[in-house]
């Protein structure tokens, strides 16, 4: 039982609202120090975790070429087309981003989209700028509309890839099921995920037409 | 061969550069804070395989305690906006096509890449082409905007400033997962709420199990970020021994609609960094749970609706 005192910190340091990467620095220590690891051991541990998860520093490689994009002015490119578009709202732009998103992580093309080379150069400008013709954009109301344009991209490709069946979530089932004694094929898995697929989509767009229509309406 | 150390190599470089911008940097007060930051997370890139453990973990505790110092961003040399706008006038659509150019290079890389097996490794092909796109996409740019190498590195700083410490912490949340699986907190959890289901009526008893099992993927994955590290555990613990073992359960409904009921925790806590914590400070909002706040809905009717698909259909 001690050695879940680790979620403990975890929850109590969100609620204090500490820094997330010192909380879960402490976690990790108090996790192994409860588990009856020695300090050295505990700090060899974190070290080698960090060290093995290096590739997700890899997406960072984007940054220079986005960074300089905007210096040159896409996201003001990316607002001049969407106001030049006749009926494009916040709301219509995200649904739009959402569709395309989801479709092509079906068939596993989850590598067109993401927060740092889609979302924060052309999504979210695209939808502020929709958003600026439909309302007064108070700082409020633009972090609403960054916040929904994440949220599209995450949702739209949670629930999009799992329908591809070499995906990695279907390849870790299989291969569970099978260590299990159950032999299951990834097609059957992948068919198992197209409800919820659908439904993500109905939810989600019902979701963020509503959030167009309260956006356009407080005018 | 080109395999993942060239690319930790090629990152590494990267935020090396970074770190020398802010080194040189003397407008802003606090410039060693943020050099050695983005230095010691450098080296931790490019030299990661071989220093000890040991001493990777401490280089690792002074990122955490520069972090808790706080980082400050250096003072932004970019353009101001009438340049930008002149700027997208002239070079109009142009501009897309080296931003589309990275998803699309990475795609046919990725697509390439295997029939290649001696010029790159071929189990780490998504990462290589990412990285390749990067690099078309920086050509493609710096022609296109006849900038330097050296506003390549002050612009990717500028970002990776208003990104701060949430760069390196997916990285930490894997160390801590590590940690959680080294340590058993997984076995216990699912002790604890398997002996949590009451087995008296059948009937009610398997839609029990159902819901405990949805609804223990998505906490369990709000614990620990991921719903890959819940669903071993959960599956496990739960769902082949009852599910599947007491109640004769379809494993196939099971495992696809409890994976999923997991991608509904994902959206809803900020362990899941790299969804929700890092594209906040990506978009550079002021409340970093303001993703996690817009998800819950959507999550939350995804998770009862996977619920009820499920006690429909896995008993069948």
């Amino acid at each position: 039982m001690i050695v879940l005192s680790g979620i403990g910190v975890v929850i109590l340091g969100f609620a204090l609202r500490l820094n997330p990467l010192v909380v879960v620095a402490a976690a990790a220590i108090v996790t192994g120090l409860c588990a009856g690891m020695d300090p050295v051991v505990v700090i060899s541990a974190l070290g080698k975790a960090f060290v093995d998860n290096r590739f997700m520093a890899v997406a960072w490689l984007v940054l220079p070429v986005i960074g300089l994009l905007e210096r040159a002015g896409l996201r003001e490119r990316a607002k001049t087309l969407i106001s030049r578009m006749k009926g494009a709202t916040a709301g219509r732009v995200l649904m739009g981003y959402f569709v395309i998103r989801q479709f092509t992580a079906t068939l596993g093309l989850t590598a067109l989209g993401g927060h740092v080379p889609m979302v924060r150069p052309l999504i979210a400008p695209m939808a502020e700028a929709a958003a600026e013709r439909q309302t007064t954009l108070t700082p409020e109301k633009r972090e609403m509309v960054r916040a929904n344009a994440a949220a599209a991209d995450n949702i739209a490709l949670f629930f999009g890839e799992d329908v591809f069946i070499a995906i990695g979530s279907i390849l870790l089932i299989c291969g569970f099921l099978a260590q299990n004694g159950v032999n299951a094929a990834p097609l059957d898995i992948a068919l198992w995920a197209i409800p919820t697929a659908l439904l993500a989509l109905v939810i989600h767009l019902a979701r963020l037409w509503r959030f167009d229509r309260r956006l356009g309406a407080k005018k | 061969m080109i395999g993942l150390e060239t690319i930790y190599v090629l990152a590494g470089g990267m935020f090396a550069a970074f770190a020398f911008s802010h080194a040189v940097d003397r407008a802003n007060p606090a410039r060693w804070r943020s050099t050695l930051f983005w230095g010691v997370f450098a080296t931790l890139l490019i030299l990661g395989s071989y220093l000890p453990h040991f001493v990777s973990g401490v280089m690792v505790l002074v990122l955490v305690g520069l972090a808790w110092i706080g980082l400050k961003p250096g003072p932004d040399a970019t353009t101001d906006e009438q340049t930008r706008k002149k700027s997208a006038a002239r070079l109009g659509n142009a501009l897309f096509i080296a931003a589309l150019a990275i998803p699309v290079v990475t795609l046919a890389g990725t697509l390439a890449f295997p029939h290649f097996k001696s010029l790159v490794d071929a189990k780490h092909v998504t990462l290589i082409a990412l990285a390749l796109g990067a690099t078309v996409g920086l050509l493609l740019a710096m022609s296109l905007t006849r900038a330097p190498l050296s506003a390549a590195a002050a612009e990717g700083r500028r970002l990776v400033d208003s990104i701060g410490w949430a760069t390196v912490l997916p990285q930490m949340l894997a160390a801590l997962g590590g940690m959680f699986a080294a340590a058993g907190v997984g076995a216990i959890i699912a002790k604890l709420t398997s002996a949590a289901i009451p087995m008296s009526d059948a009937h009610v008893a398997q839609t029990i199990t159902v819901v405990v099992y949805t609804c223990g993927m998505a906490l369990f994955t709000m614990i620990m970020g991921n719903a890959f590290a819940a669903f071993p555990v959960m599956t496990a613990g739960i769902g082949l021994p009852l599910i599947v073992g007491k109640f004769g359960g379809d494993p196939v409904v099971m495992s696809a609609l409890g994976m999923l009921s997991g991608f509904c925790g994902t959206l809803m806590t900020p362990m899941a960094a790299n969804f929700n914590i890092v594209p906040a400070a990506v978009l550079e909002l002021k409340d970093r749970n303001a993703v996690i706040k817009v998800q819950i809905p959507t999550a939350l009717l995804l998770l009862f609706a996977n619920t009820v698909l499920m006690s429909i259909f896995v008993y069948r």
